[in-house]
């Protein structure tokens, strides 16, 4: 009764209005990420963003402050290839809008925004543990469709999205799934269908007179295709095996497509013509079992290695279970592991951070903590990414969120009530 | 230089198995090795067999010398942490350990300043060797869906030795694990206790003397396998478990009166009610897949009905609603840290799990199910620990330790052999780069019966299986 008592008032203050107050966060480490640590430092926000970051900040009047001394003070963690909201439990068929039929395998005009389930119960758990946006990735086929930076405030999907289309997803390592049945013949179909988005941008004329030949996909899926052909949407591209990747490269050379590496396997075998070419890669630091002949030299340094020369990284989670779900709140050990592995921490914290904010071009909104940003701010016990660690505050879009998972729920239900 | 190097390790891998191929030799091997295997108990495969035992463990400890690490924090798992303390390692068994220990002149001496020293992990759950890497067809070899009930199956017959899961185990700290059929079946079949080291054999890995274990499981997976034949239901699930256990009973009341007599014919074998049979017995623990709690409240009716008893839970997401009918059954709970919502039983998983489990006083322990998370198993245990912290359940690392050591040992009854740190164990010992807790600490040296196995610092020492060799790229 007491728990619940608890929780209800808990529930009641977050709904409370803080949005128009000003925080002031002080006494804290403070990483902006696009800068250097600040010990003791503040942290000013109002009206949902963060108006400055030093050591020398005035704290105005009135404002509620925050004391973070011992304190790490970072901008919210970002996880950059989730299905949340968009799989709710996986082995429930009707819980799932993560892959799209398509036409022919090709579902580039796929939103898979359009299916966020808004009250999805994963969402307060990853946000709880420092995790303010998501990118949710659309899977399957040979284009995926397109994916989109989801804030994990509370309310409506047109709430949550802070930008649909942030990239467009395609598969290289599958060829069944892809409706081929051979690498060469994934990579044939893949510049056809480039090739012909090519022409129906330069002939829509002709297209709507019905005077130009077949073209491999829908109307709509070309459509959808032209940012990404214009080189001004990212191509995101599952690619593991060695090979696979400098097909990738090869076509974003020959097309000019903005292109970043999904999977990436064994993408350190390629390190310099990734950076040759500066394309960025998702990889992580958990995982280092050849579970494919595609993935043969899969290893834990992979993050490290592409970062030594000189490659945009940005992690994403690659071990442990349900890492895109479930626990897409773990992104942070994932970084931890990566410094294990070799990575230096400020590349690590980049990584979770303003790196994928500058991958999907959100950078001038979230990302880093300094003025003129949005408030997606997380206060930690101690070192982010330490198991010993909690968010202790998490704030998205400069409003405090620390209502109960359903987990949190559970656990206070059946917890022992007299404590050992 | 780098070549040379390379040469050098392929030929210390190879110099390793001979050894072994050496040490199987009738005659004497050229490094003799003190037996640490205890003869096998007679009841090993079952009292009802012609032969006991068809496949006994060959495994021998690998060459090892006397060894002493020295002031390090060894977390023992059968008492409290101690600072600057020793640990020495001789004849494979730990024979001293505490802040003044003396070591012989001619004993390796491992300096531990910094770092600590844990007993080696011990996964009670793991599909290592019968779902290998890569995963392909030919190779997957864990679940036997032919039959909703294959008590006559034995994991052993189905490992690949050349699993590339199998080096990066022991690289996590792993000594012992038990290799379970998959969980397709109401009862898959045997498990297989194994030591991790590099063998031609599967018998030259099993620990000498483990028990067998029976798999049986709950729930989801088996009325989706069987559902247009059954069981499709719970309920399906649930009588199926009974029949199989009633012709198990008359099977053991046959062979039990034959065996007291030996009048007439023997009755005629049956390798799955042997099983079973066996069971009855106490002689093969029952390792139990269950994610819910009401489900494992009627196996726990289910055992008592035929009068056999359950080792363990495995997965157990919901044993911290049941916590205390755990404890009063004296059954463990062998759970993830935070693997959850993948399936509708698994909806109600919470980070809390093992610590509420340990709360109640129940036999909580760690399990892996995955070859990824048993290389950091300890990560795992870090993330349960602190969830319970976070939530007003002051889990020590004291307590912590004993999820990934000694309760695993207790659910596959080897508890009187590994599992802890203290004297008279197997040598069986991890020492970490700091404390296991961290998610910066790797393990760098690992011995399974006072043989290091692995040291991450020496490239020579590293374990690479046949399938690797050639085709994944050797790095340092």
């Amino acid at each position: 009764m007491r728990a619940l008592l608890f929780i209800s008032i808990v529930v009641l203050a977050a709904a409370a209005p803080t949005f128009s107050q000003t925080i002031a966060i002080t006494g804290g480490k403070i990483y902006p990420v696009s800068g250097a640590p600040l010990t003791n430092g503040t942290v000013l926000i109002k009206d949902g963003m963060i108006v400055a970051v030093g050591s020398q900040v005035n704290v105005p009047a009135g404002a509620q402050r925050i004391d973070a001394r011992g304190k790490i003070v970072t901008p919210g963690l970002i996880n950059s290839v989730t299905e949340l909201g968009v799989i709710e439990i996986d082995q429930v068929r009707n819980t799932n809008d993560v892959s799209a039929k398509g036409n022919n395998n090709i579902a580039a005009a796929f939103r898979v925004w359009d299916g966020l389930n808004a009250g999805s119960a994963l969402f307060a758990p990853t946000r709880n543990e420092g995790i303010t946006t998501v990118v949710v990735v659309p899977e399957g086929g040979l284009v995926s469709g397109q994916a989109a930076a989801i804030d994990l405030v509370n309310g409506h999907s047109t709430d949550m999205v802070r930008r649909p289309a942030v990239a467009m997803v395609a598969q290289m390592d599958n060829a069944n799934g892809a409706g081929t049945s051979a690498r060469g013949e994934l990579i044939g179909k893949l510049r056809t269908l480039l090739d012909d988005v090519i022409l129906f941008r330069s002939s829509r004329g002709e297209y709507e007179r019905g005077a130009l030949r077949t073209l491999s996909a829908s109307r709509t899926d070309l459509e959808a295709l032209i940012p990404v052909v214009d080189g001004k949407l990212l191509l995101l591209i599952e690619a593991n095996r060695m090979d696979e990747i400098d097909a990738a490269l090869e076509l974003a050379h020959d097309y000019h497509l903005k292109l970043g590496i999904t999977g990436a396997a064994e993408a350190w075998l390629c390190a310099d013509r990734l950076a040759a070419a500066h394309v960025p890669v998702l990889t992580g630091a958990m995982s280092n079992i050849p579970e494919s002949f595609a993935t043969l030299n899969q290893r834990q340094e992979n993050a490290a290695l592409l970062r030594k020369a000189g490659v945009q990284v940005v992690i994403v989670a690659t071990g442990g279970s349900d890492v895109t779900r479930y626990n897409a709140r773990n992104i942070k050990y994932e970084a931890g592991n990566a410094v294990a592995y070799g990575m230096s921490y400020d590349d690590a914290l980049r990584a979770v951070t303003l790196g994928p904010a500058e991958l999907f071009g959100l950078s001038d909104r979230i990302g880093s903590l300094q003025s003129g940003r949005e408030a997606n701010v997380v206060i930690w016990s101690g070192d982010p990414f330490e198991f010993s660690t909690q968010a202790e505050h998490v704030f998205i879009r400069g409003r405090e969120v620390k209502e109960p998972s359903r987990q949190d729920l559970l656990i206070e239900r059946y917890k022992p009530k007299t404590q050992r | 230089m780098n070549s040379m190097i390379r040469v050098a390790a392929v030929f210390c891998l190879l110099l390793a198995f001979a050894t072994q191929l050496v040490s199987q030799q009738p005659t004497p091997s050229p490094t003799p090795q003190a037996s640490p295997t205890p003869a096998p108990s007679p009841g090993l495969g079952g009292t009802s067999l012609p032969n006991a035992d068809p496949f006994p463990s060959t495994y021998k400890p690998f060459s090892r010398r006397t060894t002493v690490i020295r002031n390090a924090t060894i977390m023992t798992a059968a008492g409290p942490t101690i600072a600057r303390g020793s640990v020495l390692l001789r004849d494979g068994k730990i024979v001293a350990v505490g802040t003044n220990v003396s070591a012989p002149a001619d004993a390796l001496v491992i300096d531990g300043t910094g770092k600590y020293v844990t007993p080696g992990i011990i996964d009670v759950h793991s599909h290592i060797g019968v779902y290998p890497a890569p995963e392909v067809d030919a190779n997957s070899d864990g679940n036997e869906l032919t039959n909703p009930v294959t008590a006559n199956v034995w994991a052993e017959h189905s490992v690949w030795l050349q699993d590339p899961q199998i080096p990066r185990a022991l690289a996590g700290g792993l000594t012992t694990m038990q290799v379970l059929p998959g969980s397709g079946n109401l009862i898959g079949g045997r498990s297989v206790v194994v030591k991790l080291v590099p063998s031609r054999t599967v018998q030259g890995m099993k620990f000498p003397g483990a028990k067998y274990g029976l798999k049986m499981a709950c729930g989801e997976n088996p009325k989706r396998v069987y559902q247009t034949r059954g069981p499709s239901t719970r309920m399906g699930n649930v009588a199926g478990y009974r029949a199989a256990w009633i012709q198990a009973e008359s099977y053991r009341r046959k062979w039990d009166t034959w065996n007291a007599t030996h009048k007439g014919d023997p009755p005629a074998r049956d390798l799955g009610l042997e099983t079973l049979a066996e069971v009855l017995r106490g002689n093969i623990l029952v390792h139990n897949h269950c994610y819910r709690a009401d489900e494992m409240a009627q196996m726990i009716d289910i055992a008592k009905e035929f009068g056999y008893s359950i080792r363990a839970f495995h997965h157990s997401v919901e044993a911290y609603k049941i916590a205390d009918l755990l404890k009063a059954n004296n059954i463990g709970a062998a759970e993830w840290a935070d693997w959850g919502g993948f399936k509708m039983e698994a909806n109600d998983a919470v980070k809390a799990n093992l610590a509420i489990t340990e709360a109640f006083g129940a036999r909580a322990m760690i399990h892996s199910d995955s070859a990824l998370g048993a290389q950091r198993l300890n990560q795992e245990v870090a993330k349960a620990m602190y969830a319970g912290r976070a939530n007003g359940i002051m889990i020590t690392e004291d307590q912590a330790i004993r999820w990934l050591t000694i309760n695993p040992a207790w659910a596959l009854g080897l508890d009187d052999r590994v599992g802890s740190i203290e004297v008279g164990k197997n040598a069986d010992v991890v020492l970490w780069s700091g404390n296991p807790f961290s998610i910066y600490s790797k393990a760098e040296r690992v011995w399974i019966d006072g043989a290091m196995l692995y040291d991450r610092n020496d490239p020579n020492e590293r374990w690479r299986t046949d399938f690797e060799l050639g085709v994944v790229k050797e790095v340092n």
